[in-house]
């Protein structure tokens, strides 16, 4: 039984943690950017689609990862080259890929998907409870934790982490230092378009594998949500993306179960009031608060030649 | 390149109404709450939208708004399409219903037509589908296929039209089964494939081993035929995302009625009534049957064709859940009372939200 519901939550949290994730290393860098959701569902049709032409799930999961990029480099010109207003290119990005990925995936509705094969590694996966939660995965899963790790570590305990901080929170003084701070912009929002592609392709090479219009439905929202919540720290965007995929499935177990009796209503209102809760016990932590947050975040940057 | 562009354009929810003025009688628009792609409800009015083109061709003109959500946006959908001279909107989910009626109210010579909802005006006429006369075949075939007794309903909103749906479901299975149970899952929504996909999760673990919806998605189906498990299609036939798992489906045909008030309105002869057919009128339709041994197949098409007959699934004896008695032997409930329903039959594992 708690072997089931762990497996269901971690379906759930995957794709929050990669956009998530993506997300996190753009805000940084000081970019503020809303498209995350556009970007996923055009990584979610590209990446159906691709696979459905193909028949190589791999295939689509790279092609969804370069739909993304692609988003993303739209974006990256508009706000980083012609300065344009990050907040409204953003949500301009949203309601493109949401329009943009219905015209495309016009040709796959009501067509059945393929599924990522599950990794069956032998010995490992035949391990009662860890084998199933731990060893039987798909791979997107893995590249999920993965990419947690080297976020961590870069941002923290490298150069190129220290230059990117640098960036997000005074791009003048960066800029004075003599690094681009458009290229690194540039870069790293790059690298949140192919999380949030990715994401994408999980929904409709996982999750549920197949095209439907919307199929993201707000996860890119709450990724970008989860990254305030996380106060930027990537460990800390694993722990929101459990906590909110753990508490939306509990409230389907819940319903499901006989003794267990809360109204649907609170249950399903569960993971936002966490999410408030624990906002509230970030904030009490002022100066943590400050050190964390890219002070740059949102601000356009011009370089004076 | 024309089509490309107006398909880009509805893929962006503004459709350029009105914009061709050609020769046609009538120009008929419809509100959809989810995507034209949902290969559930607003798929299949679009699929009646498609069946008006088809049946009227130059003499109709459509128009449609797809994910318009409901409330406040909606009326200025609605209030949109009156004023582009549209002769005839059909507004086709249950939220749109004061909206519509508050745009009815400006536009006294445009037609409106809610679907699933229960105010009407001089020009607001109401349709809905008796789907709970499906659900009940549904719930008949998932006593006999089922190992474990134990089904699992993945529903929205507890509106009248959902909780009719359930007790329908239950009251069939218990013809079949009376010790059956039936396990609800509220979602909280109408479309998202995930949560729904999860809701399946949930319920199957637990012992479901027939999953039923209402909510309009193919996620939960899908579920299902990774699992092993058996369920039912919702709106429209999906056998192609199940084809082991799914036994039959409720399909919605909007089609008929819709040309047939459209002609009324080229004839003036259209009146604002409240139509609410069901599998006799051909406004419901059982997807084939699959899967499914022949005795239980020749079951379900039995109970179609005696519902089809005029016999009504909420005839009693219907015990409530708190043991009252809400219909004596023989007695059929009225359309009011099925269109308002707030309580569950005897036997549901659950509490209705309120």
């Amino acid at each position: 039984m708690f072997e089931a519901v762990l497996l269901t939550v971690i379906t759930a949290a995957t794709p929050l943690l990669i956009a998530a994730v993506g997300e996190l290393v753009v805000e940084r860098s000081g970019v503020l950017n809303l498209g995350v959701e556009g970007m996923m569902i055009m990584g979610a049709v590209v990446g159906f689609a691709v696979a459905n032409q193909t028949g190589s799930g791999t295939l689509g999961v790279f092609a969804a990862v370069g739909a993304g990029m692609a988003m993303a480099a739209l974006f990256g010109f508009l706000v980083l080259i012609l300065v344009a207003n990050q907040v409204a290119t953003g949500l301009a990005l949203t309601i493109l890929g949401t329009g943009f990925s219905g015209l495309i995936g016009e040709a796959f509705i009501g067509v059945p998907g393929l599924k990522i094969p599950s990794l069956y590694i032998p010995g490992l996966s035949d391990i009662p409870f860890i084998g199933p939660v731990l060893f039987q995965q798909d791979a997107i899963v893995y590249v999920g934790f993965l990419l947690v790790a080297v976020v961590a570590y870069t941002l923290f305990r490298t150069r190129l982490g220290l230059v990117l901080r640098a960036v997000g929170d005074n791009h003048n003084s960066a800029h004075a230092l003599g690094y681009s701070v458009i290229r690194v912009r540039f870069l790293a929002v790059l690298f949140g378009g192919a999380c949030a592609g990715l994401a994408g392709s999980y929904m409709s090479l996982a999750y549920t594998p197949q095209w439907v219009e919307n199929m993201t439905a707000g996860r890119g929202w709450i990724a970008l949500a989860l990254v305030v919540f996380s106060s930027w720290l990537p460990l800390r965007v694993v722990a929101g993306a459990y906590l909110f995929g753990a508490v939306s499935v509990l409230n389907l177990h819940a319903q499901a179960h006989e003794q267990v009796n809360i109204p649907s209503q609170l249950l399903s209102s569960l993971p936002y009031l966490a999410t408030i809760l624990v906002l509230v016990l970030i904030s009490a932590n002022r100066r943590l608060t400050l050190v964390n947050t890219p002070a740059c975040l949102g601000k356009p940057f011009v370089p004076d030649r | 390149m024309k089509s490309l562009l107006k398909a880009t354009v509805a893929a962006f929810a503004f459709v350029a109404a009105g914009s061709a003025a050609n020769a046609a009688d009538v120009k008929a628009c419809y509100i959809y709450v989810g995507p034209i792609g949902d290969f559930g409800w607003s798929y299949q009015h679009d699929q009646g939208r498609l069946a008006v083109e088809e049946y009227f061709g130059d003499k109709v003109e459509t128009a449609y708004l797809e994910s318009v959500p409901e409330g406040p946006d909606a009326e200025r959908a609605i209030e949109r399409f009156a004023r582009e001279g549209c002769n005839i909107i059909f507004t086709t989910s249950f939220g749109y219903m004061n909206q519509t009626l508050k745009v009815a109210k400006k536009f006294p010579d445009v037609k409106f037509e809610h679907a699933t909802g229960y105010k009407t005006a001089d020009n607001v006429a109401t349709y809905n589908s008796k789907f709970h006369q499906g659900r009940y075949i549904i719930g008949q075939i998932a006593a006999k296929q089922s190992k474990t007794g134990v089904a699992g309903y993945i529903a929205s909103f507890p509106i009248p039209e959902v909780v009719a749906g359930i007790n329908a479901f239950l009251l069939g299975a218990q013809s079949v089964n009376p010790d059956f149970k039936l396990k609800v899952v509220w979602v909280n929504t109408w479309f998202d494939p995930g949560k729904e996909a999860d809701a399946a999760k949930a319920l199957i673990d637990q012992g479901a081993d027939i999953i039923t919806q209402h909510t309009d998605s193919t996620a939960p189906l899908q579920v299902a035929q990774e699992r092993g498990v058996h369920g039912f299609g919702q709106a429209s036939d999906m056998i192609n995302f199940a084809k082991d798992a799914q036994y039959t489906a409720i399909i919605d045909e909007w089609g008929p009625y819709y040309i047939e008030r459209i002609q009324e309105v080229m004839d003036g002869t259209w009146k604002s009534e409240s139509t609410w057919d069901g599998l006799a009128e051909g406004h419901v339709v059982m997807a084939p049957y699959t899967n499914l041994p022949d005795d239980v197949v020749e079951m379900a098409i039995g109970t179609e064709e005696k519902i089809k007959g005029g016999w009504e699934p909420f005839t009693g004896p219907i015990t409530k859940q708190d043991g009252s008695v809400a219909a004596e032997e023989g007695v059929t409930l009225d359309d009011g009372a099925i269109l308002g329903m707030n309580w569950y039959v005897q036997g549901v594992d659950d509490k209705l939200p309120q």
